[in-house]
């Protein structure tokens, strides 16, 4: 599963970005950022070639030696961006979209809701647990 | 076969599939070159087994000599060496020999291959015209061929073709070529196919094994590596990749088995220590080495993997796919430092990075070697990857071997190093001459630290400057970071400073907080050790107030600051000056009183609201907002400060401002909500008159909200620019001393200077600890407060909605002191007028009150009257305080209106001017009353206009009854006030004896209500002649209902009668037609008018009437005229007529005219008028002027136009009766001669007996019509 997810904004900064707590959470916060750069060219690339394909999962951004990330942009431009451990060797790509999918739609509740200003971080505790079922359960 | 086995074979792009020659060599030898060339001329469709597409390929062949030892032995799965077609060539073409050598040859042959089980072959015969003619006896060609067929092909006779004159240049030898290759290239695809297919079924019945304890992945790898060498042999590079593929994936997959639990046995060979780490060889198509490691199953994890790259690069090369390689490599290394980790193989410390870092480099050489430069620079997305990769593992290897540090390596890092650069082994002879190669580079790095930087440096800036080309700034100032880092870590912060600012700049643009956090903390530290005290402690303060930091941390940072605010200013003690964002924000400012506009001198307070964002409570030397101080402009005081509200923006409370909150870390100022709008009134007004020019609503904040949203420019938004802070001189300023600022929200309390009028406008913020000031630039939104001077105001206002004329009123006298202190003996000086005596009761005090309407004192006031003037002496009062009392005055009723006009100007000042104001419904003259006030403030008189109305409207009419006379006064209440009336008298103005006014009232004291009338009447008694004119008052006196008898005041009327002797009596009588006792409709009945005159006129009225004298006879001419005006009736003949009256009393005139009833009823009589016909000499007439009439004249003006003159004096028929025949008629007539003229009896000269008189009309006796009335 997976061991940081962040939404990212329109404007490429955090509206909730979670990380496993053994690790680094600054670690991710600099390779979620630097994802960016990434998902813009993915983005970019895309409204070049195939404007009405809606296509929002961007597939594996880069890897690293020790991760995997992952991109998701959704049609407001707002990022999901999912970490996996490189070790993690048994997610395969449709898992990685259902994670996004689950994501997406928890992320339009969290947009649903009347009280919720768009472009404030997330703070729904809905949105918090789910994040939490796809994380790994660090113990 | 064992040699060719046993001998090394380096398969390059020349190997060819193999085709055996057998029989006349001399024959091949001669036909090999044209063969060679001209078989992969033309391609061949290659149709294949398990639903592949077909493919087109140019086949070209290896032609050796046929040997038995090339024939494959049973078990044998080499397909490189296998030999897929055989062929026996002969130019034999006599059947002697034939029998005799070729056939005994060939059976041989043909039995060798049966015994190898090889059915590819084929026999070739050539056939040539000169060979024939040397031979006599030889047969035709066919029979040779026919009988080879029979003797070999019994039953595929296209395994035996002739070729005819190869040599010559014929288009039958160019024939027999063409059916010739095709057949060969269809063999040769036949004996692939089916050889290829079977090697196929043998491959995939080995790897269904794979479950079986003997199986080894290394023999198996080496079977499918055959066959992907057969596809690369025929150029199918595809489908050589995809043996390698599958070869990959199938390891991979063990890989993960073994990790998940499920291991192998063969695997554990691969799970051997990692002992040598030279990395990728990718110049070599096929790495002979590697390969053998893997036959003798003795390779290591690294070995398989770079073998298998290796051929797969080569692959991916000649399929022209680059940057595939580029990506698989960077999957590869990944995945490889992966699988040794879960295999749980050792591996020496810092050997996988060399072996990465060789790696990396090594892909990038070999991608170099295949790439133009341009191809490279536009395609550096995808080897940027590489590039980064390779500086990460230099610098980890830097960092374990002790290069990056300020003291050089130790011996336990030499020691590594030298570990390390044993498992590097010799460098490869391919690569041992050149200048550079990834060997050689890392040894060199590895070698001294100024080799290490140099090669890092060049690495680190490789890579940004890709990045940066291809736009992927973030991962530039990433490496940029890392980049710093060593420059820290060799302890030359300058170098770090620029990169990690670079950093901090994108972060905080883009509002990632821990990133800022993080970067700015090694700024701190570089900036620390730069000695850039300034900046240091701007960065600290910052920190010092990040949430994201420690507690401790942050008190570290705060104490830092506080440290150095502390030490006692040396020789370079200056003040440093810092940005106050992150040491406090402004929140939020309240004005006291609210209104922030207080007059000069007067209590102003401020109270400030700062949130500390330190993380200990600091004590601040001082707190300082300078002022901004602006003249007040003259004229445009008071009004112009109230609209001018601070705080409106911000729509928080009156007087209070509320600042935007700015995160101090200078977090997600992109994703904040634009500001939001302040909009401001404005209004333009014309200097000279006030008068409004225009209004609108004016955006204050423009330049924030229509600000350009540039996402290039925004992740160079400057931090904090520290430079930029500096204290302005202020003259003015507000100062607190001594403040502790908790953690948290703090309220502070100023006083603001209000010495001068002005607005005074709040600038800077300044908060002092020690040599450290912490400075808000500008405070936003604009924080103004206005302090005026007022001169003093003298205002005069009724209590009441109107103040009536004629009785004691209530004004209010308030005098807004403004900046004038009323002194002792300061006094109002009013001058008195008759029409408004000021009047005074002993018990008058005066209010004081404040500027902000808390009462003050109450004091009594003495007012002193002289002839002249009234005056009125004022309490002590202090400026701008408000000075209220109330005073009664009178305003006297001017008797009669008309006279008054213009007439009463008492003292010059005071005049009287009445106009008509629509109040409600009914209207109410007004007068108004200027008051002239002398004040003690000023040299000059203040006038003061006050509006009295009069409550009364008074009208008067005089009754007759036969002789007697009456006079009816009729007084309207115009008012809304309910009166009390007494003592109601009519008196004459000059007292007449014989004359006396009687009165008729019965109440002496009668109720007036609002809007409502009461009625007076006297008879007019006299005992010899009335007087020709009457001048009488009307006087009564009047109070409010409720009001004591004492409160009566007086209210005259005067008017005038004239005429006040009835002349004439009228009397109409109306008679049935005869023999009929009444009227009836339709029916003539009789009116009779007799006119009496009643006196003899009095020597007053001689002058108005004209007299003819006629035979000794006194007349007067008198015209008459009936008129029904509601068509009751219809009058026959003439409705009107003159007579001539003798002027004697008791003379009677009787008229005698028809008229028709037109309705049944009782009809009221019609109207009788008379008036005096007066020739036309007499003087100028006044108009008749019944109404009736006066259409009648318009109409008959219009008709005649301006013909004559005279004629609009001509005397007209009127009433409606009339024929318009007879009317024209008569002006006709009329026309040119000396028009006489009419002129109405005043009223009261004639009395009309028969006034009111109905009389019985029946209804026809047949009736055509039926009227019914509805209603």
């Amino acid at each position: 599963m997976a061991v940081c997810i962040a939404v990212i904004a329109k404007e490429n900064y955090p509206l909730y970005i979670r990380s496993v707590p053994s690790q680094s959470e600054l670690k991710f916060h600099y390779t979620v950022h630097t994802s960016l750069d990434v998902v813009e060219e993915k983005i970019s690339a895309v409204g070049k070639a195939m404007a009405d394909q809606r296509e929002l999962y961007l597939g594996l951004l880069y890897p690293t030696e020790d991760y995997k990330v992952y991109g998701y942009v959704t049609n407001s431009k707002v990022k999901f961006v999912i970490v996996v451990d490189s070790s993690n060797t048994s997610l395969r790509d449709n898992e990685i979209r259902s994670m996004f999918r689950k994501l997406h739609n928890s992320f339009t509740d969290v947009m649903c809701n009347p009280f919720y200003n768009p472009g404030d971080p997330i703070q729904s505790k809905a949105f918090d647990s789910m994040v939490s079922g796809m994380m790994v359960q660090a113990c | 076969m064992e040699s060719l086995e046993e001998k090394p074979i380096i398969y390059t792009m020349e190997n060819k599939p193999i085709v055996t020659c057998a029989g006349d060599q001399a024959l091949f030898t001669a036909l090999y070159s044209s063969l060679a060339q001209q078989l992969p001329r033309e391609p061949m469709e290659w149709r294949r087994s398990y639903g592949r597409a077909p493919k087109m390929i140019h086949l070209e062949a290896n032609f050796v000599q046929f040997k038995e030892e090339l024939l494959p032995k049973e078990g044998n799965k080499a397909l490189l060496t296998f030999p897929f077609l055989h062929i026996y060539w002969t130019d034999c073409c006599d059947t002697e020999t034939y029998k005799a050598s070729v056939k005994e040859d060939m059976l041989r042959w043909q039995s060798t291959l049966r015994h190898h089980g090889s059915a590819d072959w084929l026999i070739v015969v050539v056939e040539s015209d000169g060979k024939k003619k040397n031979k006599t006896n030889i047969l035709p060609r066919t029979s040779i061929m026919d009988k080879i067929r029979n003797d070999f092909c019994n039953k595929q006779s296209d395994r035996c073709v002739s070729l005819s004159d190869p040599l010559k240049e014929s288009s039958r030898s160019q024939e027999s070529w063409n059916s010739f290759l095709t057949k060969l290239r269809t063999l040769l695809l036949m004996s692939f196919t089916k050889n290829l297919g079977r090697f196929e079924d043998d491959m995939r019945t080995l790897r269904e094994k794979r479950t079986e304890p003997g199986w080894s992945f290394c023999d198996y790898f080496m079977v499918q590596e055959e066959l992907a060498f057969v596809f690369e042999m025929l150029q199918q590079f595809e489908d050589a990749l995809v043996q390698y593929d599958e070869l990959d994936a199938l390891f991979t997959q063990y890989v993960l088995n073994f990790g998940a639990g499920d291991g192998a046995n063969w695997l554990s060979s691969f799970c051997q220590p990692v002992k040598s780490w030279s990395g990728l060889v990718l110049r070599r198509p096929i790495d002979m080495e590697k390969r053998e490691l893997i036959q003798r199953g003795e390779a290591s994890l690294l070995d398989l993997r770079s073998y298998l790259f290796s051929r797969q690069c080569t692959l991916l090369i000649f399929l022209n796919r680059p940057w595939e390689v580029t990506q698989r490599a960077l999957e590869l290394l990944h995945n490889c430092v992966q699988e040794l980790r879960l295999l749980e193989v050792s591996v020496v410390q810092g050997a996988l990075d060399c072996w990465v870092f060789l790696s990396c480099l090594e892909v990038l050489h070999r991608i170099e070697g295949c790439c133009e430069r341009a191809q490279l620079e536009t395609n550096s997305s995808h080897t940027v990857g590489l590039w980064t990769y390779a500086t990460e593992k230099l610098k980890c290897l830097g960092y374990l071997c002790g290069l990056v540090s300020e003291n050089g390596p130790n011996s336990e890092d030499l020691n590594r190093t030298v570990d390390l650069l044993a498992g590097l082994g010799t460098e490869r002879p391919e690569t041992a001459n050149s200048l550079q190669s990834p060997y050689k580079k890392l040894k060199e790095a590895l070698s001294s630290v100024e080799t290490f930087e140099k090669h890092y440096l060049e690495l680190s800036h490789a890579a940004m400057e890709m990045y940066s080309a291809i736009g992927r700034l973030r991962s530039a100032r990433l490496v940029g970071k890392s980049l710093a880092e060593f420059y820290m870590r060799k302890g030359d912060p300058q170098s770090a400073e620029n990169f990690l600012q670079d950093s901090l700049k994108s972060y905080v643009a883009e509002g990632w907080s821990l990133p800022v956090t993080h970067t700015r903390k090694q700024i701190a530290e570089c900036q620390k050790r730069l000695q850039k005290t300034e900046d240091y402690l701007q960065t600290s303060a910052l920190l010092a107030s990040d949430a994201n930091l420690t507690d401790e941390e942050r008190k570290h940072f705060c104490q830092e600051i506080l440290t150095f605010a502390n030490q006692t200013t040396g020789s370079q003690g200056r003040n440093v000056g810092l940005s106050m964002t992150a040491f406090a924000q402004l929140r939020e400012l309240q004005f006291l009183p609210p209104a922030a506009l207080v007059h000069v001198g007067a209590t102003l307070q401020l109270e400030l609201r700062l949130w500390s964002l330190m993380p200990v409570p600091v004590r601040l030397e001082h707190l300082a907002a300078s002022v901004h101080f602006n003249l007040e402009q003259p004229g445009s005081r008071g009004t112009a400060a109230a609209q001018r509200r601070p705080g409106q923006g911000q729509g928080t409370a009156e007087g209070t401002v509320q600042f935007s909150t700015i995160s101090p870390s200078g977090a997600a100022p992109l994703g904040a909500p634009p500001p939001a709008l302040e909009l401001y009134e404005i209004q333009d007004r014309s200097p000279s008159d006030n008068s409004l020019n225009s209004a609108g609503v004016v955006c204050k904040n423009v330049h924030l909200l229509l600000r350009r949203h540039d996402s290039a420019a925004s992740l160079d938004t400057p931090n904090a620019s520290t430079s930029a802070i500096a204290m302005e001189d202020g003259a003015q300023m507000l100062k607190t001393n001594d403040v502790t600022l908790l953690p948290g929200n703090n309220s502070i309390l100023f006083t603001a200077p209000t010495q001068k009028p002005g607005t005074y406008t709040l600038r800077q913020l300044c908060a002092t600890v020690g040599r450290v000031q912490f400075v808000l630039p500008h405070i936003y939104p604009i924080v103004q407060y206005d302090v005026y001077s007022q001169e003093p105001q003298l205002s005069i206002e009724p209590l009441t909605d109107n103040l009536l004329a004629g009785l004691p009123q209530k004004v209010k006298f308030t005098i807004v002191t403004g900046h004038y202190t009323v002194k002792k003996g300061d006094a109002l000086q009013l001058s008195n007028t008759d029409s408004m005596p000021i009047l005074h009761t002993s018990s008058c005090s005066a209010r004081i009150l404040s500027s902000t309407g808390e009462l003050v004192g109450e004091s009594a006031l003495s007012i002193q009257s002289s002839e002249k003037v009234t005056s009125i002496s004022l309490p002590l009062t202090p400026p701008y305080h408000t000075l209220e009392f109330q005073l009664d005055v009178l305003c006297h009723i001017p008797s009669a209106l008309g006279r008054a006009e213009n007439e009463r100007l008492t003292n010059g000042e005071v005049r009287h001017r009445t106009k008509s104001r629509s109040r409600g419904n009914s209207k109410m003259a007004s007068i108004d009353q200027k008051v002239s006030i002398d004040c003690p403030w000023s040299i000059y008189s203040t006038l003061i206009s006050l509006t009295f109305y009069i409550p009364f409207k008074a009208k008067h009419s005089l009754l007759s009854a036969g002789k007697r006379k009456y006079i009816q006064v009729c007084l309207h209440n115009v008012s809304d006030t309910n009166f009390r009336l007494a003592s109601q008298t009519l008196t004459e103005r000059q007292q007449t004896p014989s004359l006396q006014l009687h009165a008729l009232n019965a109440k002496t004291h009668q109720l007036v209500y609002s809007k409502q009338w009461v009625f007076c009447l006297w008879e007019v008694r006299w005992i010899t002649e009335p007087p020709p004119c009457l001048q009488c008052v009307f006087s009564a006196s009047f109070a409010p209902v409720d009001s004591p008898d004492s409160a009566l005041k007086p209210y005259s009327y005067d008017f005038q009668v004239e005429r006040i002797s009835t002349l004439y009596s009228l009397k109409a009588e109306i008679r049935p037609a005869a023999g009929e006792q009444h009227c009836r409709t339709g029916a003539l009945c009789g009116l009779e008018v007799s006119i009496t005159r009643l006196t003899e006129p009095s020597d007053a009225e001689r002058e108005d009437e004209e007299f003819t004298e006629n035979e000794g006879l006194r007349t007067t001419r008198l015209m008459y005229e009936v008129v029904d005006n509601n068509s009751n009736w219809a009058v026959c003949g003439k409705s009107s007529g003159v007579v001539s009256m003798p002027v004697a009393a008791m003379a009677t005139h009787k008229v005698q005219m028809e008229i028709m009833p037109l309705f049944a009823g009782n009809l009221p009589f019609p109207s009788i008028k008379v008036f005096k016909y007066l020739p036309h000499s007499a003087t100028p007439a006044i108009q008749p002027d019944t109404d009736s009439c006066l259409e009648n004249d318009n109409l008959s003006l219009l008709d005649k136009g301006l013909e004559d003159q005279a004629d609009t004096a001509s005397l007209r028929s009127r009433g409606s009766v009339h024929s318009l025949g007879s009317n024209e008629q008569q002006q006709q007539q009329q026309r040119g001669l000396p028009m006489p003229r009419l002129e109405p009896f005043s009223p009261g000269q004639v009395f009309n007996c028969s006034q009111g008189r109905q009389v019985l009309v029946l209804p026809g006796t047949d009736d055509h019509i039926l009227e019914v009335n509805v209603t």
